[in-house]
């Protein structure tokens, strides 16, 4: 942290009402964060506390929680590191037009455009995929059950294009700005001095992107790819109306498959009782994996700072 | 490995400021060539442009010619980026690459010009590069750790080496002691005289006695006023600069009568 | 330190050491990668006329290029003006791929849903019984469209408010107890760390929470406006913790020493002083953060459920919100034989919402650039 401190040195006033009140008012509230996560553990874990203790034939499924969640996890994983697949290149490339290739204005202007890209609301994105994007996919996904149908992700295809792989490239996009705005700030902090002395050994531009830029943005690159990674897996409107969700299947060019988000939206209005329990539960293992990722990047990103060569 | 460079009517613009005026000087081959004056007059603007290196700044760009050894730097069918690799650099503050080791930091600008690069070659280009930036013994036990480690004098000279690996025809030095301590300094100033051996070196400093020490050849940079373009004033051998300069400019500035 | 004095080797020639290759780079300029582009739209566009889907004549196109600039710059310039130049391609390429689906979606959002959100009917009416039988009239028989979103949009702006109301003094006051009462040591730490943690819960989890406080407060299923707040409010807290201590931070030391040294009271300093000079900041960073979560959707489905009449009242039962509305018409139209109806409602609340966040982006932009303070940078 830098060292914008209060100055603590100063004489302490006397303990005026006005600073108690204030001083009281600001530790309440950082305070308060600890609290409003600590009870969305606990009211969380007390809601779904009923599926552990429940008769596995209960469970939707009948086989127990575990065998109810973990396919519901699993095509969460699958349609978020496809997303991240997709979009972690194109980012970086994004990045890079932005902090290097483009004219200072033309840069900023696309920064903005790609922020706006970020706050267009989930339902959007989730309708646009559904009525435009989803069908201009089909024709590629017959061509795929058609060349490739022999690898089991391809085996049958979809005629609406409503699939875990059209949920993934929505998804794709809807990530794109977060890993684009880390990649692209890092990339700017890249040392001027650095960039010359690849541009003084007679480096083209590319090249010094590779020895000078890259090296010293993969940290801020990886951090960023995680947190695009971390709003994927948490990402719900997109994928309930893209997909047209069922069982679990390898093949991902065809209706079936669930993410835990959607999977939770499409039956939370209209669930009651145990079936209510097993959503929050699997709320609750959702949280557990984006959390994870969360720290995961959050520990990357920070350690930058070690990184950077920045004398 | 080393070539006469004729700068002639150099005028150097950054967009619509005119930032240097009219130069004209020759650069004489196994010398070193010293630029001073005070901030703001050009001198390092002037270096830049013999490698091309302040066309990094959008909008920069030079009218006149600079010949070396009679071909001009600026013509149609010279890359910038092939002048830089005849041309080295070495900048104000040291700037090994953070994530290379020692190793590859001297190999970096042989890794970009050449498509091949054997085990044996590239042992041999690095010893022999360390050795010209008399740094060998101090960092050949470790050649693998990262080159940031390094002292301040240290990593200047890696950047010495990493310069002389790709072998330029010219050395360009930007005030590259300006971030050292006095011994440093001392070390650079003694590796500049065996460097002039075998390349033309150009250095801008700002300290009129490392000029004195090191250079040849000294060119004194002015500027009338601030926003007016700076020029060159005069260039002759450094011995008569600093005794019995020309232009009463040149003997205010060395007097230190301003500056 | 030392130095080397020992007689030094003569350095061989890079072009006498084996297993050195220079490769030079010969002299080249943009125009031959214009060529090529150009070149490359005229295929593309051809093998369109010829009937070839748009999007593989375009991915046919792109790759051509690639190719055929490779190809160029390597007989002209070189191998590495040649790799320079894809990757040239290849940048500009992402940021291509970026900006069509933000301009298709853009364009379906403006041309499916401007017709119906500039419909008074839309804007001043609610879903109170609409049923299918107005839609079938509506599409079979050119009725006009009657069912708005009056009631989602004043309950978008209640239940956002609400939560910018809990969310913006808990966030501010937080990152003032970061910056200006605990700056280091442990306790902010942790904070800082708990705030990223909040960062990432997935939106519906905090739907979840909320439904799942309400339910131990107030009753199992117990759905309300401020429950939805409350779901926000996880949401935005971080946001705007994160987006005002950076704000605060910038605000320079002078000036607290300054009033500190007058006599000025600490809590006084940081009211009068810190506060004033970082409320542009402060401003544009809870406007973000407002933009961030007026269109969330899965949070106030589970938390606050669908309403389709006006409900003023957030303590009383279901209300309705834009996003939640447009999802609902979307994908349950009132009328499974005649959908447009509804579509047009979704998509003009769909259009609404870009709209707002838009407008809120912008202003939040406006608001730091006009007012920035001068010091700093």
């Amino acid at each position: 942290m830098t060292a914008t401190s209060a100055p603590e040195a100063q004489a302490r006033p006397k303990r005026r009402p006005g600073d108690i009140v204030f001083g009281g008012l600001s530790t309440a509230s950082a305070f308060s964060i600890l609290l409003i996560l600590a009870g969305v553990a606990i009211f969380l874990i007390s809601e779904a506390v009923p599926v552990f203790g429940a008769d596995p034939a209960e469970i939707t499924g009948g086989e127990g929680f575990l065998s109810y969640v973990w396919p519901l996890v699993f095509g969460t994983l699958v349609a978020s590191l496809v997303a991240m697949a997709v979009a972690t290149p194109v980012a970086v490339g994004i990045a890079l037009f932005v902090s290097h290739y483009a004219p200072t204005r033309v840069g900023t202007a696309v920064g903005f455009v790609i922020d706006l890209l970020a706050a267009v609301p989930s339902v959007v994105f989730g309708m646009w995929g559904f009525q435009v994007f989803a069908p201009k996919l089909v024709p590629l996904f017959i061509w795929l059950q058609e060349h490739l149908g022999f690898l089991p992700f391809f085996e049958s295809a979809s005629r609406t294009g409503r699939t875990l792989f059209t949920a993934s490239l929505v998804l794709a996009v809807m990530i794109l700005p977060i890993i684009t705005a880390v990649s692209r700030e890092v990339f700017l902090q890249t040392p001027t001095l650095h960039e010359e002395a690849a541009l003084a050994l007679g480096a083209t531009k590319w090249e010094m992107i590779r020895t000078a830029v890259l090296p010293f943005g993969k940290p801020g690159v990886i951090g960023g790819t995680m947190l695009g990674l971390g709003r994927a897996l948490g990402e719900t409107m997109a994928v309930a109306i893209i997909l047209s969700p069922g069982v679990f299947t390898w093949n991902l060019i065809d209706s079936g498959n669930t993410t835990v988000p959607a999977e939770i939206a499409l039956n939370f209005p209209e669930a009651a009782g145990l079936r209510l329990s097993e959503l929050i539960a699997a709320g609750l293992v959702l949280f557990g994996i984006t959390l994870a990722v969360n720290l995961g990047a959050r520990a990357i990103v920070n350690r930058r700072a070690e990184f950077s060569g920045a004398n | 490995m080393s070539k006469r460079i004729d700068v002639k009517n150099l005028d150097i613009f950054y967009g619509a400021f005119h930032a240097v005026k009219s130069v004209s000087m020759t650069i004489e081959p196994r010398s070193v060539t010293a630029f001073i004056g005070p901030s703001g007059c050009g001198k390092s603007t002037v270096l830049r442009t013999l490698n091309r290196m302040h066309e990094v700044i959008p909008g920069a760009y030079v009218t006149g010619e600079v010949l070396m050894d009679e071909k001009n730097l600026y013509a149609k069918d010279t890359d910038p980026v092939d002048v830089r690799r005849q041309v080295g650099m070495v900048f104000q503050r040291p700037n090994p690459f953070p994530t290379m080791s020692i190793r590859e930091n001297v190999l970096a600008g042989v890794r970009l010009n050449s498509s091949k690069l054997s085990k044996s070659a590239s042992d041999e280009l690095v010893e022999q590069s360390l050795q010209g930036a008399n740094l060998w013994s101090e960092v050949k036990d470790r050649l693998d750790r990262p080159g940031s480690g390094l002292s301040g004098g240290q990593q200047q000279r890696l950047c010495i080496a990493r310069a002389i690996a790709v072998q330029p025809e010219v050395i360009l030095m930007d005030e590259p002691c300006s971030a050292l301590d006095p011994i440093s300094t001392l070390a650079i100033e003694d590796l500049i005289n065996e460097l002039k051996s075998e390349y033309t070196v150009v250095i801008v400093t700002h300290n009129m006695q490392q000029a004195a020490r090191v250079s040849d050849r000294t060119g004194f940079f002015n500027l009338e006023a601030t926003g007016m373009p700076g020029e060159l004033v005069e260039m002759d051998e450094t011995a008569k600069i600093f005794s019995n300069p020309s232009k009463p400019a040149t003997e205010d500035y060395i007097s230190g009568r301003f500056g | 330190m030392s130095v080397d004095t020992a007689p030094k080797p003569r350095q061989r020639k890079l072009a006498d050491i084996e297993g050195v290759e220079i490769d030079k780079v010969r002299a080249s300029s943009n125009r031959q990668a214009y060529v090529v582009l150009a070149a490359a739209a005229a295929v593309a566009a051809l093998l369109w006329l010829i009937g070839l889907n748009p999007a593989l004549a375009l991915v046919l196109g792109y790759a051509g290029y690639l190719v055929a600039v490779y190809t160029v710059y390597r007989a002209v310039a070189g191998k590495r003006v040649a790799a320079d130049q894809v990757a040239r391609g290849l940048v500009l390429g992402a940021f291509v791929v970026a900006v069509v689906p933000l301009l298709s979606l853009l364009y379906t959002v403006v041309v499916r849903g401007g017709a119906t959100a500039l419909d008074p009917a839309f804007l001043n009416q609610t879903m109170n019984g609409i049923t299918g039988l107005q839609d079938q009239a509506t599409q079979r028989d050119g009725a006009p469209l009657i069912g708005g979103a009056y009631h989602a949009i004043i309950g978008t702006l209640i239940i956002t408010g609400i939560a910018a109301a809990i969310s913006v003094p808990i966030g501010v006051f937080t990152a003032i107890f970061l910056v200006e009462y605990q700056p280091k040591g442990r306790v902010s730490q942790m904070i800082r760390f708990l705030v990223d943690v909040m960062t990432g819960i997935p939106s519906i989890v905090a739907g979840l929470f909320a439904f799942a406080l309400w339910a131990v407060l107030f009753g199992i299923g117990t759905k309300n406006g401020f429950a939805g707040a409350v779901a926000l409010s996880v949401l935005m807290i971080s946001t705007v913790v994160r987006n005002s201590e950076e704000m605060l931070r910038i605000v320079p030391n002078e000036l607290r020493e300054a009033a500190l040294a007058l006599g000025v009271p600490k809590w006084r300093t940081i009211a009068k002083v810190v506060l004033p000079t970082a409320a542009s900041g402060l401003a544009s960073g809870v406007t973000l953060a407002i933009a961030r979560v007026i269109g969330e959707t899965a949070p106030l489905l589970v938390a606050v459920g669908y309403a389709r009449g006006l409900n003023v009242d957030p303590s009383q039962g279901p209300m309705n919100t834009l996003a939640v509305y447009a999802y609902y018409m979307f994908t349950k139209p009132l009328s499974p034989g005649f959908r447009e109806p509804s579509l047009d409602r979704a998509w003009a609340a769909a259009l609404l919402l870009v709209l707002i966040v838009v407008v809120l982006n912008l202003t939040a932009r406006l608001i730091a650039k006009a007012f920035a303070p001068k010091t700093g940078r």
